[in-house]
């Protein structure tokens, strides 16, 4: 007890963060099952967009040399989403089942344990990314480059935090795994309003305005970049941006609901 | 009263139980009709210029085209959701408390395969409502909407079958939600999304002897062209060999759920 009071905040609270990135990554390892669906998911997502809409690579104005290279990062991003929102499952799990009421008595401040959950999902995503990348590479997706590859697993791992924020605002809201649907639909659809399935001037009217004001384009095409040709700062800053603006907007509401909590 | 009258009341009953069940909870509809919905506007806005591609049928719009596709992946999730509900029942037991009814063991599936096509009724509804208003036509007009909506309502009910004998089979809901991304699967090796031809290797083998590719063709044919009686009867015959096979491994299931209890 001493040697606890006796740490530092600042060490406490990465020592909770800590904590609770390797009680996600004990869940992997303990319950396998409760990943397959975050990894099976994209890559059911990837074989079978690649499979239907393979021919649309044929179209003038598509700046790709395979579609699986085009399509490869939305999986990715994809997956990433799925597992951010499992992480938002979970902590509606954990509020029904009474462990997060233990957690806000303790000592811990809120923000690290938000901060923990995210993190948590960041480093979980990598799983499926990797596996899709894997298939993808198979089937003859370019290798993107090592910065390319830096630069895409950077995007995957700020989308995943940023919908662990968004699953957990949502849990913290509903306090209901029912509300898991709205978690992975609202993910799904920021995703995949954006230049998805073709680039932005192949997209219909309606999709290309959306994609245009959807931050998350900026995220897909920095993490595209690298796919479809080369890596350049100037793709990839915007994307940067839109990652930290989502993180800081979702960010805040989650945090909000979680001070809101238990009060 | 009579037995057939007693029947058709106890399978009425239990079918509108489902369909409150389902429109209560929005965890059940949301993926019957959110999620074909966002991947309607999502694909059609994003594939849309397929339709360009040379080989493509002749189509008002790609929105026209992959109205069944969406009405097919509604009905899947019907029939899936349909499944999960009835393994919930069995979790929590009110399925023993049916077993103990006087009641034909049958009208208990068929009651929950009623809630089902009404589902799958809704579904193909909605997305005749969805292209109308964003401007797809219907070729052949009421009739050809008319026969879709039968096609979307059986087969729903056929792929439903499916979904109770897996749930009675196993028991357990997580089971058969875990079915789920299969139902991707089967979508995806299938003409719902695409033209058979145009498809990559070998989903587009795998398309061409999927049965569900023709129940998609039967729905899509009166939405896209005039009503054709060879894909209708060809879709009319996919959904019956659905439901033969449904039916035998439904009552495989329930015996097996009799003698475990």
């Amino acid at each position: 007890m001493e040697a606890t009071a006796a740490l530092p905040a600042w060490r406490a609270n990465l020592a909770t963060i800590a904590a609770m990135m390797a009680r996600a990554r004990n869940e992997l390892v303990r319950v396998p099952g409760a990943a397959i669906p975050g990894v099976l998911a994209p890559t059911i997502f990837f074989l079978g967009l690649n499979g239907v809409f393979g021919a649309l690579i044929q179209l003038s104005g598509f700046d790709a040399n395979t579609y699986e290279a085009f399509i490869v990062p939305i999986s990715m991003l994809q997956g990433a989403g799925f597992t951010g929102a499992a992480a938002g499952v979970n902590m509606a799990r954990d509020i029904e089942q009474g462990w997060l009421d233990r957690l806000l008595v303790s000592p811990a401040p809120r923000w690290v344990l938000l901060a923990g959950t995210v993190l948590g999902a960041s480093t979980r995503a990598l799983l499926p990314a990797t596996f899709v990348l894997a298939i993808a590479l198979a089937l003859g997706a370019g290798f993107p480059g090592l910065d390319g590859l830096f630069v895409t697993y950077a995007m995957v791992m700020a989308m995943a935090a940023v919908a662990a924020c968004w699953g957990s605002f949502l849990a913290l809201r509903f306090k209901t795994q029912s509300a898991a649907p709205l978690m992975q639909a609202g993910m799904m659809a920021l995703i995949l309003l954006t230049p998805a399935y073709a680039p932005l001037a192949l997209l219909q009217g309606w999709l290309q305005d959306v994609a245009d004001l959807n931050p998350v384009t900026e995220v897909v095409e920095a993490a595209r970049q690298g796919f479809v040709g080369t890596v350049t700062w100037a793709d990839t800053w915007p994307g940067l941006v839109a990652v930290a603006g989502l993180l800081a907007l979702l960010g805040a509401l989650a945090l909000r609901e979680l001070r809101r909590t238990g009060r | 009263m009579s037995s057939l009258a007693t029947n058709i009341r106890v399978v009425r009953a239990l079918g509108l139980r489902s369909i409150r069940q389902t429109f209560r909870r929005p965890q059940l509809i949301a993926p019957i009709i959110v999620f074909p919905t966002l991947l309607l506007a999502i694909q059609t806005g994003g594939a849309g210029g397929a339709v360009e591609l040379p080989g493509f049928p002749p189509v008002q719009s790609f929105l026209q085209f992959m109205l069944a596709g969406a009405m097919m992946q509604a009905l899947m999730l019907a029939g899936n959701s349909g499944g999960i509900a009835l393994a919930v029942d069995i979790e929590m037991g009110f399925t023993d408390r049916l077993f103990a009814a006087p009641i034909p063991r049958f009208a208990i599936v068929l009651g929950r395969l009623a809630g089902t096509a009404a589902l799958g009724l809704f579904a193909a509804l909605w997305f005749l409502a969805i292209g109308l208003i964003f401007g797809a036509e219907i070729e052949s007009g009421v009739p050809g909407a008319l026969l879709a909506i039968f096609l979307v309502t059986t087969a729903a009910m056929a792929v439903g079958g499916i979904g109770a004998a897996i749930a009675l089979r196993t028991g357990s809901a997580s089971v058969v939600q875990g079915l789920f991304p299969l139902v991707l699967v089967v979508l995806f090796v299938s003409s719902a999304f695409f033209p058979v031809d145009l498809m990559i290797e070998p989903a587009k083998t795998i398309a061409e002897y999927n049965p569900l590719s023709l129940v998609v063709e039967g729905i899509r044919e009166p939405i896209i062209a005039e009503i054709d009686a060879a894909d209708t009867l060809y879709a009319v015959l996919a959904i019956l060999g659905i439901v033969v096979f449904g039916l035998l491994l439904s009552a495989r299931a329930l015996r097996h759920r009799l003698r475990v209890g």
